[in-house]
């Protein structure tokens, strides 16, 4: 082989490689991917039944309940139009909060509960998720439309 | 007045830069000297008006000045000296001074180190190094002016987040962008190199220690935030993939790769386009890596409330650097000559490889980084990427690259013969199957851990024979240790750097080998006198007490460990509660070791005197750390190589030689 063709085959080589490892690697990608719902949209059935997914809002206030004997706490999150029920064993990070945000991973259990695997920490208070910020102005907009038409949703999305 | 002072400095700053930007460059290409010789006096005078931007602000913080928007969101009279000089950099807009400030010392470093270079080549770097500067003053200045003032001024200020009170926090960001920016010198060279048409080994001598000096900063930043967020996070992980952290992984491994590449590019000529397009890429991942923590497009752990203003800046200015760099790649780079040939088993042929797989591990980590943002502009959906795909990932390939690691600098230039190799590296590998063959004797707690554990104290013992035997090799034809202290004192710096970098991969291999596979989490309830039961450690709880520390107030967790009957260790855990803000913050205690680390941080009371907590066995996790260090000093003794140090009076001139010169 002379010099030309070798390159040329490693190069080959190469690009195969490459291309079998990015192949793999989206593949891979697809069953590792957390989708996020809002309450709302978990509520309208849109969330996928069995598989784990992200699910943010604000801590309702007075709802953060521990359970006496152990480390499991359940709390309620909303989108101001929508109420899911958010259980999680474990210790809950620092800047966790009634009537903050959050964003906890995990699915959905057969008595209508989320079981949180993850609850999402933040290092600054201030800070809202993006995700969440969204789903607030969405449900918010969606009120305000049902509230014109004479349906009187009200609840303003507090931020 | 002082703050103002600062604001003006900052807009002469960007006054200078734009001169340096123009006109050294237009004198590289009409050979007018005169205005080639701007470069070097404009790049002092540049860093000059932004230290005076700095001191000023950092004045404000000193005197805790709550008159300036900046001082009073961020500080507090209240804290720590020490912390009050890291408040300057604990938000976005003094990281964007420490940002432009560091890049204006590095332009100033150029042009004190580089009477070797022809003025030409010196006119060009610098005058990048400006172009770049303008992007970032003008940032700073149009959108995150950190000398704004709050009218009527701050009682008090709101306190540097609590967060960041730490002392390895108070130089990671340093260290970081020390990093991140130095990668621009390489850029700047390498355009430099691209817009002359000259790519060569003198090209690729003169970036190569700029280029190890930012590697360098970017490791030590990278260890230092991993052990920031193990200790201060409260949980114990030290890696979490989060986006901020893929931000500066992927320019350590572009930057990685780079080093390796311009090795081969100045020892043999060849790869030279590769490496050009490396130093682009290191240089606009950290570019990126910015983006991405300032323009909070992406849920992170580090994300701050964030102004989508800035974002677009960035993100132009980002398709300016990548776009414009590239265009001038792909009109120049084509004209490269091809380089030194070389053959199949070749050292240039294992460093390619591992050049590749860096490459790759690094674009596979950009995917999976912005896969979040590719899947909501396409109206897929929010999603997240989980932990388990990036360990997957870098699982996968990390291997591959410490397998050839081994045999690349065993490897001749060139040309090798198969038979050469396999006489010189098979006690290494017999022994390497030898410590995985052992390894797996021991049980560990995950469920790949039966593969992975063998893989990880295999490739670590690989690695340390092959280049115990590599070091024996160089010296079999010299004298004992004294052979060893001259060739240390020469030439071989460069080559030990290596060894010991390498070694420091082993390091870490081992640390994160261990601490993955036979590390013990436990979040449990304990009553007062309670014990548990972590490896074959006890912990027993004495209780919760106040606590009052300057800034804040503290539960005081009391907590005695230990082995057997033994007492070996004594942990005060707590919960603080600075008195600037409303959250608690979670304060570990952990006990030491070289070979292990026993780690517990207090979660909250769960009512009758009992608390939640968090109980960790961490065995061999100061290794991943140690790793980096080693990594670190490994290059520092490289760039120390009599071979960078060429013209040697030059570089020993005082700064205002330098000045007066120009």
């Amino acid at each position: 082989m002379k010099a030309r063709q070798k390159r040329l085959a490693f190069v080959a080589a190469g690009i195969v490689g490459v291309g079998i490892a990015a192949m793999l690697a989206i593949s891979a990608l697809r069953s590792n991917i957390a989708y996020y719902f809002s309450p709302s949209q978990v509520m309208a059935n849109e969330a996928p039944a069995n598989a784990v997914y992200r699910l943010g809002g604000l801590v309702v206030k007075d709802t953060l309940k521990r359970n006496p004997d152990g480390l499991t706490v359940t709390f309620d999150v909303t989108d101001m139009a929508k109420t899911v029920k958010v259980s999680y064993t474990g210790i809950l990070p620092d800047l966790f909060g009634e009537g903050q945000g959050v964003v906890t991973k995990g699915r959905m259990g057969p008595d209508g509960v989320f079981m949180a695997e993850e609850v999402l920490a933040k290092h600054d208070e201030t800070y809202m998720p993006p995700e969440v910020a969204d789903s607030l102005k969405t449900a918010h907009a969606e009120s305000m439309t049902e509230a014109a038409a004479g349906q009187g949703a009200g609840g303003a999305a507090g931020r | 007045m002082i703050p103002e002072l600062g604001h003006f400095a900052l807009i002469l700053a960007l006054g200078l830069a734009l001169i340096q930007a123009v006109f050294p460059l237009v004198g590289s290409f009409t050979r007018n000297q005169a205005w080639m010789a701007m470069a070097r006096p404009l790049a002092w005078g540049q860093f000059t008006f932004l230290a005076v931007s700095f001191a000023c602000l950092l004045q404000a913080f000193l005197t805790d000045d709550f008159s300036v928007v900046y001082v009073a969101t961020n500080s507090n009279s209240l804290l720590p000296t020490m912390y009050k000089v890291s408040a300057l950099w604990g938000a976005h807009e003094g990281s964007l001074l420490l940002w432009a400030l560091l890049l204006g010392a590095w332009g100033a470093a150029v042009a004190s180190f580089s009477s070797n270079l022809p003025s030409q080549v010196v006119a060009r770097v610098l005058s990048v190094m400006g172009m770049i500067s303008i992007g970032f003053l003008l940032f700073m200045l149009l959108t995150s002016n950190p000398f704004e003032r709050l009218f009527p001024a701050a009682l008090e200020g709101r306190d540097l987040n609590p967060l960041l009170q730490d002392p390895g926090l108070a130089i990671h960001p340093p260290m970081l962008y020390m990093g991140y920016v130095g990668f621009s010198v390489a850029f700047s060279f390498a355009i430099a190199a691209l817009m002359g048409g000259r790519l060569d080994a003198a090209w690729a001598r003169w970036s190569r220690p700029w280029t190890t000096v930012a590697w360098v900063f970017l490791t030590i930043g990278i260890a230092l935030g991993s052990w920031w967020a193990y200790y201060e996070l409260g949980w114990g992980g030290w890696w979490f993939w989060d986006p901020v952290e893929n931000a500066s992984f992927m320019p350590w491994l572009a930057g990685t790769a780079l080093i390796h590449s311009l090795a081969v590019t100045e020892k043999r000529g060849a790869f030279k386009s590769w490496t050009v397009l490396l130093a682009l890429f290191a240089f606009s991942l950290s570019l990126l890596g910015t983006f991405l923590v300032r323009s909070g497009v992406l849920t992170s752990v580090h994300a701050f409330a964030t102004d989508p203003a800035r974002g677009a800046f960035i993100l132009v200015f980002l398709c300016i650097v990548i776009g414009g760099s590239l265009a001038l790649y792909a009109w120049r780079a084509p004209g490269v000559s091809g380089g030194g040939r070389f053959d199949l088993l070749s050292r240039e042929t294992f460093l390619l490889t591992n050049n590749l797989l860096l490459t790759l591990l690094a674009a596979l980590i950009l995917l999976g980084t912005l896969a979040p943002l590719i899947y909501e502009a396409m109206g897929w959906g929010k999603i997240s990427v989980g932990f388990p795909w990036f360990n997957k990932m870098f699982v996968a390939i990390t291997p591959f690259l410490a397998l050839f690691m081994g045999i690349g600098p065993m490897t001749r230039w060139k040309h090798d013969e198969p038979e050469r190799l396999v006489r010189e590296l098979w006690i290494a590998l017999a022994l390497a199957g030898a410590a995985a063959a052992g390894a797996v004797a021991f049980m560990p707690l995950t469920s790949g851990g039966w593969f992975y554990v063998p893989l990880g104290i295999g490739l670590a013992v690989w690695l340390l024979i092959s280049h115990l035997k590599g070091v024996a090799e160089r010296l079999k034809h010299k004298k004992g240790f004294t052979a060893f202290v001259s060739d240390l004192a020469g030439n071989g710096r460069s080559y030990y750097g290596m060894v010991l970098a390498h070694l420091g991969v082993a390091m870490f291999i081992v640390g994160a080998t261990m601490v993955s596979n036979f590390g013990l989490e436990k979040d449990v309830r304990m009553s007062l006198g309670d014990e548990q039961e972590a490896a074959s450690y006890r912990f027993r709880f004495l209780g919760v007490e106040d606590h009052q520390g300057p800034n804040y107030r503290a539960a005081r967790g009391h907590f005695l460990v230990f082995e057997g009957d033994k007492q070996i260790a004594e942990l005060w855990p707590e919960k603080r509660t600075y008195f600037t803000s409303a959250k608690p913050m979670t304060e570990a205690s952990i006990d030491w070791g070289f070979t292990r680390d026993l780690y517990v941080s207090l979660g909250e009371p769960v009512g009758g005197g009992d608390w939640a907590l968090r109980i960790y066995y961490k065995p061999y996790v100061r290794w991943i750390w140690l790793g980096g260090v080693l990594m670190a000093l490994g290059g520092i003794l490289a760039i120390t190589d009599r071979r960078y140090r060429t013209a040697p009076k030059a570089a020993k001139l005082p700064a205002g030689a330098a000045i007066a010169r120009g």
